[in-house]
């Protein structure tokens, strides 16, 4: 028998449905928005004529952007800095995050520590600019001349995640472990053919906040990569829109389109690819947010 | 008199005199050996040891090694020399900052509270929204339409900080008058809707300062509050419906289920996300002030690690952009290891 709903139960209900929608429509609108901006007509994107629905549809926005060499490049730099910077800090992590996880490791707690401070503490700006330039300068006497190198290897590296597969690794059982060595097998091996494959996911998670701050990383890429040819998507992104809301370069803009439609294009370029891997990568992104760093 | 582990004393029962046990023989042995014993245990797991190497190198020189070039907040600022080699210059900046009658002080002590009252309206605004979120997506039985309200409340997460504020200040941009153009189209909207006047609008929001606080939390709540709701939802899927039904045998109504089932079910995840919001009150991130100030706004967005980025790296003043940054970061620090403390008492789950 289904059950009567009461009054309160249904209000409730209602006031859910209600207020949802008006929230995910206000978080879907600003994106809907900047398609309609990106693909409208000069006059209705700078009249204010849309507001929903494009009008006096266009493509030259998106055509001038993906004739732009250095959007592409931008494109690619990226790409460099989140394939290697991941394999890179993941690669220190999964061998770092291994050690600790070792009842045996000597100094054990000083070296959680040593990871743990950097989480509460941090030197500040200043400080981190005067080093990473120290670096760079290094990194160049080294003979690389290249940035992206100095914010793969020196960027990005987070306490928080190693220490999330050091408490995947822990929950590894030692029995698997103990057989692994009995049947002969080095270190290394037990690290690649026992402890990664039983941590896949969290591996999944880590790899995954990795990447992202990898993609979404600003600041100190602008800060350290001196060469525009090298210039992320996200710097190339400030960059436009700091050039595009400039009065006078706004002034002089004589093209059948909106200036303002070129940075909308540019909006929309650097979340498709983002919304075309979500359903993949969703499950691990909620994973983390639950795994936290919580220990009993 | 059976032998065991901790006595230290045997009885030779051949002479009837005593002598150490022989787990006192090996106690001894590892303590007179002690840095043996140690080095024995390296060289057995030295791969180990050699896999921890990477992480260490990685910390100590890119995040411990600028620890040490705080020090140049209490040298005097020069351009060349090292921190090393700077002459002491002891607490001055800090003074200047805390104490002095100059803009410097004015402004730190301005960053300081623009700092403070960015976290605390987050904290007031933004902390409940996920909360009620999950609590309204509990409402929706039938999954897939509760997959879609998510995925578009996850939505805007998946933006990065420039692209997100880009959309920001696109959408609130001003007018132009040469040219003749309207605002952006959400300064419309609140124009047309008369929450702002025309004028406010035409010169574009994120030149007022009695706007930037909002924008920063709308935006925030905007971005956060759907990827931010799993956590609690998580919670709250979690309660088993027996709780719920024994709570409708008892006459308790929707808001009864909710004060008695739902609430002291999830308020330990509230607790904890809440001890952690507070510990990163002053950790504020910088790169989103960064990107949305401008000088018409830092009455209200200045924060002290803009402030410091400000006067330490456009401008050359390292000594009191670090000194300042330096202060906000250790009250942050005193506040995670005080939140961590107070989550550990109060719910036996420590964060670190």
């Amino acid at each position: 028998m289904k059950r009567k709903l009461e009054i309160s139960e249904l209000i409730f209900k209602i006031l859910s449905y209600t207020l949802l929608t008006v929230f995910a429509l206000c978080c879907l609108y600003p994106f809907v928005y900047a398609v309609s901006a990106s693909i409208s007509g000069r006059h209705a994107v700078e009249y204010g004529e849309v507001v929903l629905y494009p009008k006096d549809v266009q493509f030259a926005a998106f055509n001038q952007m993906f004739n732009d060499n250095m959007f592409w490049n931008a494109y690619s730099n990226t790409l460099f800095l989140t394939i290697y910077g991941t394999i890179w800090a993941l690669g220190v992590a999964i061998l770092g995050a291994y050690a600790l996880s070792k009842k045996r490791l000597l100094f054990r707690t000083f070296f959680n520590f040593f990871l743990v401070f950097t989480m509460w503490f941090a030197a500040g700006i200043v400080p981190q600019y005067l080093n990473y330039l120290a670096t760079k300068s290094v990194f160049n006497s080294a003979g690389i001349t290249d940035d992206k190198w100095l914010v793969v290897i020196a960027m990005g590296m987070a306490a928080m995640n190693i220490i999330l597969l050091r408490n995947a690794f822990e929950g590894v059982p030692s029995e698997i472990e103990e057989a692994a060595i009995v049947d002969g097998a080095t270190e290394f091996q037990v690290l690649s053919k026992v402890f990664i494959p039983m941590s896949k996911s969290t591996i999944a998670t880590v790899a995954l906040f990795f990447a992202i701050s990898r993609w979404n990383g600003y600041f100190w890429a602008r800060q350290m990569i001196t060469n525009k040819n090298e210039h992320p998507l996200q710097v190339f992104i400030r960059l436009q829109l700091e050039q595009y809301t400039d009065s006078e370069f706004m002034a002089g803009w004589d093209k059948p389109y909106a200036s303002d439609s070129v940075i909308y294009a540019l909006i929309v370029c650097s979340i498709v690819p983002i919304l075309i891997i979500y359903p993949f990568i969703q499950k691990y992104f909620a994973k983390g947010t639950n795994a936290g760093g919580v220990k009993e | 008199m059976k032998n065991r582990a901790g006595d230290f004393l045997v009885r030779d029962k051949a002479t009837g005199t005593w002598r150490e046990s022989p787990e006192q023989v090996v106690r001894d042995d590892v303590e007179k050996h002690y840095w043996r014993h140690v080095i024995n245990m390296i060289v057995k797991d030295w791969r180990l040891y050699v896999m921890l190497i990477p992480t260490i190198l990685v910390f100590l020189f890119w995040r411990y090694l600028p620890m040490y070039e705080l020090l140049g907040s209490f040298k005097v600022s020069d351009q060349v020399k090292s921190v090393a080699d700077q002459y002491f210059a002891g607490f001055s900046y800090f003074k200047t900052l805390l104490v002095g009658t100059g803009t410097l002080t004015t402004e730190f002590w301005r960053a300081m509270r623009n700092t403070f009252l960015l976290s605390f309206y987050g904290l007031l605004f933004g902390f409940p929204m996920p909360i009620l979120l999950a609590l309204f997506f509990n409402e929706i039985r039938s999954n897939a339409a509760r997959s879609v309200y998510q995925v578009l409340t996850y939505l805007p997460k998946f933006m990065s900080t420039v692209v997100m504020t880009s959309l920001v200040a696109m959408l609130v941009k001003q007018s132009s008058v040469t040219l003749g153009t309207q605002p952006g189209i959400i300064s419309q909207l609140l124009a047309d809707l008369g929450l702002i006047s025309r004028e406010t609008a035409n010169a574009g929001l994120l030149n007022d300062p009695q706007f930037f606080r909002a924008i920063y939390q709308i935006s925030g709540i905007w971005e956060t509050a759907g990827y931010d709701s799993i956590v609690f939802f998580a919670a709250i899927i979690a309660i088993s419906p027996t709780s719920y039904e024994a709570a409708q045998i008892d006459g308790a109504g929707k808001m009864a289920q909710m004060r008695y089932v739902v609430l002291p079910s999830i308020l330990s995840t509230i607790v904890i996300m809440l001890i952690t919001r507070i510990g990163s009150m002053l950790s504020i991130g910088y790169e989103k002030v960064l990107l949305l100030y401008n000088t018409n706004t830092y009455m209200t967005a200045d924060v002290v690690s803009t402030f410091a980025q400000r006067y330490g790296l456009a401008g050359a003043q390292k000594g009191i952009a670090s000194a300042a940054e330096m202060m906000n970061n250790v009250v942050g620090m005193l506040l995670v290891i005080g939140a961590n403390t107070i989550a550990r008492k109060a719910s036996n789950v420590s964060l670190y």
